[in-house]
Order: structure tokens, then C-alpha cells, then sequence
């Protein structure tokens, strides 16, 4: 049964929007939260494990130093106040995925909260105001085995691996982001993009949504327009890319149009985002019968950050995305819309690398932006997938302006690059693609393009100097491009016009 | 060579350093007894009879025999998780579980050199006064095999107490190793909260929940002690501190003098505002062991604990909370017994059959009344309002200990009862912790020691200290044995002689 849709302008004709997102952040920490198992991503199933992420019977847990540096610093970039007393909560629910039969987590007292996350979109600044951050303990894995579809209905029987169980996951809450209108996708999808960077940035996590370690909740809601109340949301859960945020609001909110057009009610639930479709499904509202009987963990003993150590955190924090743009824009002379494209493109970073290999900001931006902006669209991949590396980029940049190749030979020196030939002085060199200078090759070349074409000779002499174009054209064919136009033209003007 | 299972540790260590013994002789005669008593006295769950001999052998071979703990048998709980030892918790759930790892506390007496004999009988995952609830077998008590042995470490008093160990570790949650002291006529003592790792002691309620050792003498419950505590990094609730010098403290008791010592008589508790419920021989050998106090030089006053009223009610929140929690890993998935895994149930089913099929009727009646008292809605009013009364409690032992340096009363309200005499009453059952149960929610030290016979059967003394002042307990307990002339314990061979 396929759902009924309103269209999405129409949407916004007869409602207003409420977004709010919770999202997971899997830390990069050397051991996991409460033992000292590696966290390394991909290894055999249950081999990172001990009786502690195990949770058998008599183990207990010691909170790592390291995840809760790391939330805190996450809390400080994100303006969050940090608490002076904070304790660790017992989720109590059952699932074979847990091995405690509670998650370790925290309720009432988070170790950041009161922050704020300003997002750009189409000109606009969108305040995204966090409610809390705080740390706890991310599941283990069920592996359901012998169904068609891998999920549990129908499957033969499941199997559990632990070795994610107990990795240090950060939750980030937002608070209800009102007035986005039209653009509430957007902004859903700039608070991930934005939230991402900054992580990086800090280097507290990989962020890889696919591999997981970055996974979002997104809260959707609709209030006719003018109401004074919220609407029911649905939290939808499995949005694994920045793509899918966006879209996962969309359908949501057309398809709670459709509802309530219809004079239905919102159902308060889970919902389950499906990629292919970029449709949402219910999940099991058992889910949201559970209670889970939170208490405070009494085998952790609370955390009481020192101010003067959280205010070492601060001053440490690397510069944020949002300063470095601002910088950036301003050391290359960008104007707002320029920049936009830049981080759009994913381009930033790269530029800003291929920058510092020496190339000015209006080469590598014309680059990045172009020739290999084609490239990476060709190949459906993104930027930093390419095959090249900033300081490749910088090299050609570099061969062009020394005159050694031109704009033609650089893109197929750039080939070879892609193709793994090494660096692009030695794909020249191997190629034999450099411009030739007023070699004998070059004269033999200009003097039988003129020898060849008497009557336009002939033109050019009697004033047409444009009809010269189709000499160089000539010119260039014979050597095959490896000649610099410029250069090829100054000969013939040299010849023709001259004698 | 005396029968080596009468003497006390520090009589063994005597005879071990002297080579009047060997660590197998010593290992070998307590395996004997447990051939001969046990089946009837039902004190093991696991007896390890061949690694025990072997250890002893090692002992031997090492020469080292005699120092410290080295070559001196221990009994342990089963509620310590034991490498490759099958490890219950007195549960039917953890039936065939042999752990992959060792207890803090196990693994700093092996270290120690000591030979474990075995693992002890106890309520079901430590919930319980008699040792009655254990999935496995009954524990008598050797001075009546009619009654019960206290509980939950009931085994560990019965093994003690009979001469199948010579001293045991026991867990202490609400009273559950001072109590089974008190009724078996052992010395037993609750340390301070923290200052004796919990890793590897399988929780029924984590803020509650203490290691500490059972012996026969003062002196030789000090050396137990000292051999299990100190800091342990995998407790996060473990103090970092240094060991406390308990032994030093037995030692200097037992010269009887008591002089400069202020002694708190709790009113609440076997003083003045008693109530119902204390054995008239009970109240009469706690105030004889006043008297003794006195004449020890100890300058006793009666103190006002009002909140020690409300302790049996919050303990009955917290506990029980805390335990819903704890026992929620015990789901048949990665350890211990699974039920009805026949491919035609759902994980939720196999999950609520194993958990109805694996824990006995008190410990289901722990975890209702936990998962209650946690739920949306009446959090507040249960367990938020206990933890109100956990913090009065612990502001009176505060007002208290400002005027005296130790507070006392009875052990136990009663002495040990008939088997049975109370299974199908929980709250008669409970009420037998009336006495243990503030010390355990200030997480203060407590020790119980004998103070004499009612009706044949022990009394229990209990001196309760400030947090990390386990040594006054161990001073006076001493004081009151070295008063009584020789350990209680001395007459069960009387009697059997």
C-alpha cells in the first residue's frame, strides 16, 4: 500500500514545519567506553570483547577518560554549557543486542547542555539550538540469518556480535528548530553537514555515516499555519546519508499532509527510512510502550568535571568550520555565493590543501570547481575520491603557468594522474605532452600550414587578420596540441604579415 | 598435631611456618571433614578437592608454607566469580556456568598463596537470611542442624562454624554476612562501602553490596581482610586508599583495654526505644556485652538514631531496584541455562521462560518489586524517596559518631530458627536484618562478634564505625573476645568432645 502524498509546495500552503534532530556519534577512541577492548571498525565478529562489554555476570564497568574529553570538547564547540556534576543512567530495556539488559547511558543529568548550532541555507541563518549532549554506549550487532530479506521476520536464526557493543557513542539533541518553512530539508540536511564538519574538525570521530558512525534521528512535525501548538511528530530512524535527511523530512512531511488533509491524526511513532524508495514506514510501536525504569548507574561514580581543566578544553579547541570558512573567504577575496558553491561542492578543504601546495586560490578554486568537478560527476564518486591530491592539482596548476603545458595537454596529464602514471611532471615527461617552443618541428609546421593555404594567406595579408585562426588551427593539428597557440600565432603573424 | 581443622589461622600459620605441618596435611584434613559432614551440613555447592590438594602441593614445593596466608585453606561464596570454577550464585539460572575469569578479591588470595576448598552455599544471588533460598540444597547450622545457618552467607557461616574451612569470604548487601556470623558464633564483618573491590562479585545491589570475611576469631578475620582489600582500578566505586590496618587494630584490642573510648548505645536498636521482635536472651547478652565495654574502660551513652526506623522499608526499595536491574542480564543468551529454544519460540518467550524457569520465587518477588518501584510515575515516591531516607540515615550515623566513636547493638533480633520456620513469611524474614540494614545504606563498617549463648544458641554483638574506620570495629571486637576468654566457637568442640 503505497501512501498518500501531498505535494510538497502545496505543503507549505496550509502548514508550518517543526524539525528536530537526535544524532549518535560513535567516538574514535583507542578502548571502548567502560573496558579496555579495541574499537577497531571490521574486525571478526566477537573478537573485541571481554567480560565486561560481555556483561557477564560480576563485571564492572570504569568510564574511559578519553570519550568523556571528547564529549566535552563536541558540548564546548557546540556552545553547550558543561555541567560541574553529571552521572551516568541504567536504560533498562531487553534485547540480545545489549548484553546488560540496560544500556549505559545518561538521563537527567548530561555532561553538555544549552548549546547552539548556527546553519546556512540559501543565504539564511538558521539557529539550531541544542538541548543536550551526553555519552553512553552504543549496542552490539544482530545478525539475522537465512530470510530473504535479513531482517528478523523470516530469518532461521540470528546471531549477535559484540564487538560494537560498549564503542562510546555521543547523542546530540536538538530542540524543536521552528520557522524553517520550505526549507526545513535543508536545514535538516546543513545541521547534519555542519554537525559532521565539526566533529572532524575536532577529530573526536571518523563520521562515516555508511560505516555508521554517525547516525541520525529526525523528529518531523506539522502545525497548520498560525497555530499556537505543536503538531505530533514521528521520529524517523535508518537515515544514513546527508541525501537522506533531506529527504526524509520531505516525505514526511508531505506524507503528514496527506494525513491530516484527510482529517486523520499523526501517530506519535518510530518510523524507518527507506534509501530506495526515500519512503518512511512505521516501526514497532512496542517500542513506544517501553519503559525504561532509568536510574542513576550505581557502579559508575558521577563525573564532576574540573572547571579550570574544562576551560583548558576550551582554549584548546582547533579553529571551527565556521571561523575557517569566514577566514578562508576573506584571504581569497570569495563572495558569499562563491563560498557557498566551495562548501557545497565539498571543494573547501581541498582547495584550501591544494592552496597551501602553492597554487593561488583562483587555480585551485577553477580546478576543483571545474575540470575536476566534471571528473568526479563522470565517475559518480565524490571529490576527495578522485585519484588526485591536492598537491598533484597544484603541480599542473604549477606546469600551466610556467608555460610547459597549456589548459588541453594539463587535462590529459590529468588522465594519466587518474590513471595511476605518478605525478604530473612525470605523465608529462612520459606522455611527451609538453608545449613545444619555436623548435625546427614547430617552423617546418607553421611554414607548411602557410605553404598550404595560399588563399588564406592571401586574406589575411588583404586585412582579414581573423582568417589567421584557421592556420593556428592548422598548425595545432599537425603537432597534435602540443604547441602553444599563442606561440604558433606570433610565428605566423611573424611570416605572413610581415614579408 | 591437634585435629588441623580445630585450630585457628593463626595457629596454622604457626604450625606451617614451623613445618610441623604441610599445606597438604592442613588442605587434606578440612577435605576429609567436608567428606565426612557435608552432606549433611550442606555448606558447598562446589568442593575442588584435586585443584586444592594441588595448590597445597605447589604451597609445599615453594616453601612458602606458613608467610602470610600462604598454604591456609578458604572457603569462598559462590556468589565470587571463579575461572574455570563453576560459579551459581546459588541461582538454578547459572547452573553449568564455569566463568572465564577470576574475581578481584579470589585472584588477591590465590596470589596470596591461600587454597581455595571450594564455593559455599547461599541465597539465591544473595537474596535472603536462612540460605533457604537456595536453588541447590539445604545449609544447617552446626550448633543446631534443625535450624538455619543465617543467610545469605549461610554457607560460609556453616563451613566456618562446622570446621570445613577455616575462614570464608561472604558478601554483605543488608546484613548478609553479620548476621549468619552472629547466628553461627563467628566473627563477621561488613568493611567500609569501597574499600573491597566488587569486580567479580555478582551484584544483587550495587551500592550495597561488600566483600569481607568470616572466621572463628578476630585476629583471623583481620587477616582475611587485609589480604582482600585495598584499591582496585576495575571498581569504579573502589576508594583509593590505602589498606586498612585492621589486623594491627585486632591486635591491640585483644589487650582488653578500652580506656578513652566513647561507645554509642543505639536506642533504636536493642536500646531503650527497641521495639518487638528481640529475643529476650538476646537483649540480655547485648547488654552483658555493654557491661563488658564498660568495664573495658569504654565510656558508654546511649545515642538517638530516629531514621534507623525507616531503614527496613528504604532497603526494601533500593535493594530490590537495583537487583531488578542487575539480574536483567540473566536472559539465557550468553551464559548459564536456556529454556525452550526449540525453534518454535520468539526471542521474548525463550528470554521470560528461561528467567521464569532459572530464578527461584524470592527472587522473582525482588525484581516485581524493583521493576515498580523504578517505573514512570511512582519513581519518585519509591525509589527517589528512599534514596530521601538512605541520605537521613546517613546524617544521623554523622550527628552520632560527632559524640562516640563506635555505636553498638545487637547482630540479630533473634537467634537461629527452625528450618522452615519462616518461608512463608518474607516479611518475618526480612525483619531479621532489622539491626544490619542501617550500616549498609551509610556504607559504614560493621562487624559482628559472639557475645555469648541464648538457649544454646549464639548472640551477636555488632560495633559500627565510621566510613574507613573499619580498625575501631576490629579493636573492639577484640576487646569483647579477649573479655569472653576464648572463642564461641570453642564450645562447639566442647559440646562434640
Amino acid at each position: 500500500m503505497s501512501e498518500t502524498l501531498v505535494e510538497f509546495d502545496d505543503v507549505l500552503t496550509r502548514y508550518e514545519p517543526l524539525i528536530g534532530l537526535e544524532t549518535h556519534v560513535e567516538l574514535g577512541t583507542e578502548s571502548k567506553m567502560f573496558c579496555g577492548c579495541s574499537t577497531t571498525f571490521g574486525a571478526e565478529p566477537n573478537t573485541q570483547t571481554c567480560p565486561v562489554c560481555l556483561g557477564l555476570p560480576g563485571s564492572l564497568p570504569v568510564a574511559n577518560a578519553a570519550a568523556i574529553e571528547s564529549t566535552i570538547r563536541i558540548g564546548l564547540a557546540l556552545g553547550c554549557r558543561i555541567a560541574s556534576w553529571s552521572r551516568f543512567a541504567r536504560k533498562n530495556y531487553f534485547y540480545p543486542d545489549i548484553p546488560k539488559g540496560f544500556q549505559t547511558s545518561q538521563y537527567d543529568e548530561p555532561l553538555c547542555v544549552d548549546g547552539h548550532l548556527d546553519v546556512e541555507v540559501d543565504g539564511r541563518t538558521h539557529r539550531v539550538e541544542i538541548e543536550r549532549v551526553h555519552l553512553e554506549e552504543d549496542t552490539g550487532k544482530n545478525l539475522h540469518v537465512g530470510g530473504a530479506t535479513g531482517r528478523i521476520h523470516g530469518a532461521d536464526h540470528s546471531l549477535v556480535d559484540f564487538n560494537r557493543a560498549g564503542i562510546p557513542l555521543v547523542e546530540i539533541v536538538t530542540r524543536p528548530v521552528p520557522g524553517t518553512g520550505a526549507k526545513a530539508p535543508e536545514v535538516a540536511r546543513a545541521y547534519v553537514t555542519e554537525l559532521r564538519e565539526i566533529i572532524q574538525t575536532l577529530g573526536a570521530s571518523d563520521v562515516r555515516m555508511e560505516q555508521g558512525s554517525l547516525r541520525c534521528d529526525v523528529n518531523t512535525s506539522l502545525a497548520p499555519v498560525g497555530s499556537l501548538e505543536w503538531g505530533t511528530r514521528t521520529e524517523t530512524k535508518n537515515v544514513n546519508s546527508l541525501r537522506s535527511v533531506e529527504r526524509a523530512v520531505r516525505y514526511e512531511m508531505r506524507r503528514q499532509a496527506a494525513v491530516l488533509d484527510a482529517g486523520g491524526r499523526v501517530v506519535q511513532e518510530t518510523r524507518h527510512f527507506h534509501e530506495d524508495t526515500g519512503s518512511t514506514s512505521p516501526g514497532r510501536s512496542k517500542e513506544e510502550a517501553t519503559d525504561y525504569r532509568y536510574f542513576p548507574e550505581p557502579d559508575l561514580v558521577p563525573l564532576a568535571p574540573d572547571a579550570e581543566w574544562v576551560e583548558k578544553l576550551a582554549a584548546g579547541l582547533p579553529e571551527l568550520p565556521a571561523a575557517r570558512r569566514a577566514r578562508l573567504q576573506e584571504e581569497w577575496g570569495l563572495s558569499g555565493t562563491e563560498m557557498t558553491w566551495l562548501v557545497n561542492a565539498g571543494a573547501l578543504g581541498l582547495v584550501e590543501q591544494t592552496v597551501a601546495a602553492g597554487a593561488s586560490p583562483a587555480e585551485a578554486r577553477k580546478w576543483w570547481l571545474g575540470e575536476l568537478a566534471r571528473r568526479a560527476n563522470d565517475a559518480g564518486v565524490d571529490l576527495p575520491e578522485l585519484a588526485v591530491t591536492p598537491a598533484q592539482v597544484a603541480e599542473l596548476a604549477a606546469l600551466v603557468g610556467e608555460g610547459t603545458i597549456n589548459d588541453k595537454l594539463a587535462r590529459q596529464a590529468l588522465d594519466g594522474v587518474l590513471a595511476g602514471e605518478g605525478d604530473p611532471r612525470a605523465v608529462v615527461a612520459a606522455r611527451g605532452l609538453a608545449v613545444m617552443g619555436e623548435s625546427d618541428e614547430l617552423v617546418a609546421a607553421v611554414d607548411a600550414a602557410i605553404a598550404g593555404a595560399p588563399d588564406v594567406v592571401e586574406k589575411v595579408r588583404g586585412g582579414k587578420v581573423q582568417a589567421l585562426g584557421a592556420l593556428v588551427g592548422a598548425v595545432m593539428k599537425t603537432t597534435r596540441g602540443k604547441a602553444d597557440a599563442a606561440t604558433v600565432r606570433r610565428m605566423l603573424e611573424e611570416r605572413v604579415l610581415s614579408s | 598435631m591437634s585435629d588441623l581443622t580445630a585450630l585457628p589461622v593463626t595457629e596454622l600459620q604457626a604450625a606451617l611456618a614451623s613445618g610441623e605441618t604441610s599445606a597438604v596435611e592442613v588442605t587434606r584434613a578440612h577435605l576429609d571433614r567436608i567428606a565426612t559432614e557435608d552432606g549433611d551440613l550442606g555448606a558447598y555447592l562446589h568442593v575442588t578437592a584435586d585443584a586444592a590438594l594441588q595448590r597445597a602441593g605447589e604451597i609445599d614445593a615453594a616453601g612458602t608454607a606458613g608467610t602470610g596466608l600462604a598454604g591456609i585453606p578458604v572457603a569462598l561464596k559462590d556468589v565470587f566469580v571463579t575461572e574455570g570454577v563453576p560459579t551459581t550464585s546459588g541461582s538454578r539460572i547459572l547452573e553449568g556456568w564455569r566463568p572465564p575469569y577470576s574475581a578481584t578479591v579470589a585472584s588477591r588470595l590465590h596470589d596470596a598463596g591461600t587454597v581455595l576448598l571450594g564455593k559455599t552455599n547461599m541465597d539465591e544471588f544473595a537474596m535472603g537470611s536462612s540460605t533457604e533460598n537456595s536453588a541447590y540444597r539445604v545449609t544447617r547450622n552446626p550448633w543446631d542442624r534443625d535450624r538455619i545457618p543465617g543467610g545469605s552467607s549461610g554457607g560460609s557461616s556453616a563451613a566456618v562454624a562446622g570446621r570445613l574451612a577455616p575462614f570464608a569470604l561472604g558478601t554483605d548487601t543488608g546484613g548478609s554476612i553479620r548476621q549468619p556470623a552472629a547466628v553461627t558464633g563467628l566473627v563477621g564483618h561488613k568493611p567500609t562501602y569501597g574499600s573491597v573491590s566488587r569486580y567479580g562479585l555478582i551484584a544483587f545491589s550495587s551500592s550495597l553490596d561488600q566483600a569481607g570475611p568470616m572466621a572463628r576469631t578476630v585476629m583471623d578475620a583481620a587477616l582475611l581482610h587485609e589480604a582482600i582489600g585495598g584499591h582496585d582500578p576495575r571498581d569504579s566505586t573502589s576508594i583509593d586508599t590505602r589498606v586498612l590496618a585492621v589486623v594491627e587494630a585486632a591486635r591491640r584490642g585483644a589487650g582488653g583495654d578500652l580506656s578513652g573510648l566513647r561507645v554509642g548505645v543505639v536506642r533504636e536498636l536493642g536500646g531503650e526505644g527497641a521495639g518487638e521482635g528481640y529475643d529476650t536472651g538476646v537483649l540480655e547478652r547485648f547488654a552483658e556485652a555493654v557491661a563488658l565495654l564498660e568495664a573495658a574502660g569504654a565510656d558508654v551513652r546511649e545515642v538517638s538514631c530516629p531514621a534507623f526506623d525507616l531503614a527496613l522499608p528504604a532497603y526494601y526499595l533500593i535493594a530490590p531496584s537495583e537487583a531488578s536491574s542487575n539480574l536483567a542480564r540473566f536472559e539465557g543468551m550468553r551464559f548459564g541455562i536456556r529454556v525452550g529454544d526449540d525453534g518454535s519460540r520468539d526471542i521474548d518467550e525463550v528470554m521470560a521462560l528461561t528467567r521464569e524457569q532459572g530464578f527461584g520465587p524470592e527472587v522473582k518477588r525482588r525484581i516485581i518489586l524493583g521493576t515498580y518501584a523504578l517505573s514512570a510515575g511512582y519513581y519518585d515516591a519509591y525509589y527517589g524517596q528512599a534514596q530521601k531516607v538512605r541520605t537521613l540515615i546517613s546524617r544521623d550515623f554523622s550527628a552520632a559518631f560527632d559524640g562516640v566513636d563506635v555505636l553498638v547493638s545487637p547482630t540479630s533480633p533473634t537467634v537461629a530458627w527452625p528450618i522452615g520456620a519462616r518461608v512463608d513469611d518474607p516479611l518475618a524474614m526480612y525483619a531479621a536484618d532489622l539491626c544490619t540494614l542501617p550500616a549498609s545504606l551509610a556504607g559504614v563498617p560493621a562487624i559482628s562478634v559472639p557475645c555469648g549463648l541464648s538457649e544454646g544458641l549464639p548472640v551477636g554483638l555488632q560495633v559500627m564505625a565510621p566510613a574507613l574506620a573499619d580498625d575501631r570495629c576490629y579493636r573492639v571486637a577484640a576487646a569483647v573476645e579477649a573479655a569472653l576468654g576464648a572463642p564461641l566457637t570453642d564450645r562447639l568442640l566442647e559440646r562434640a568432645a
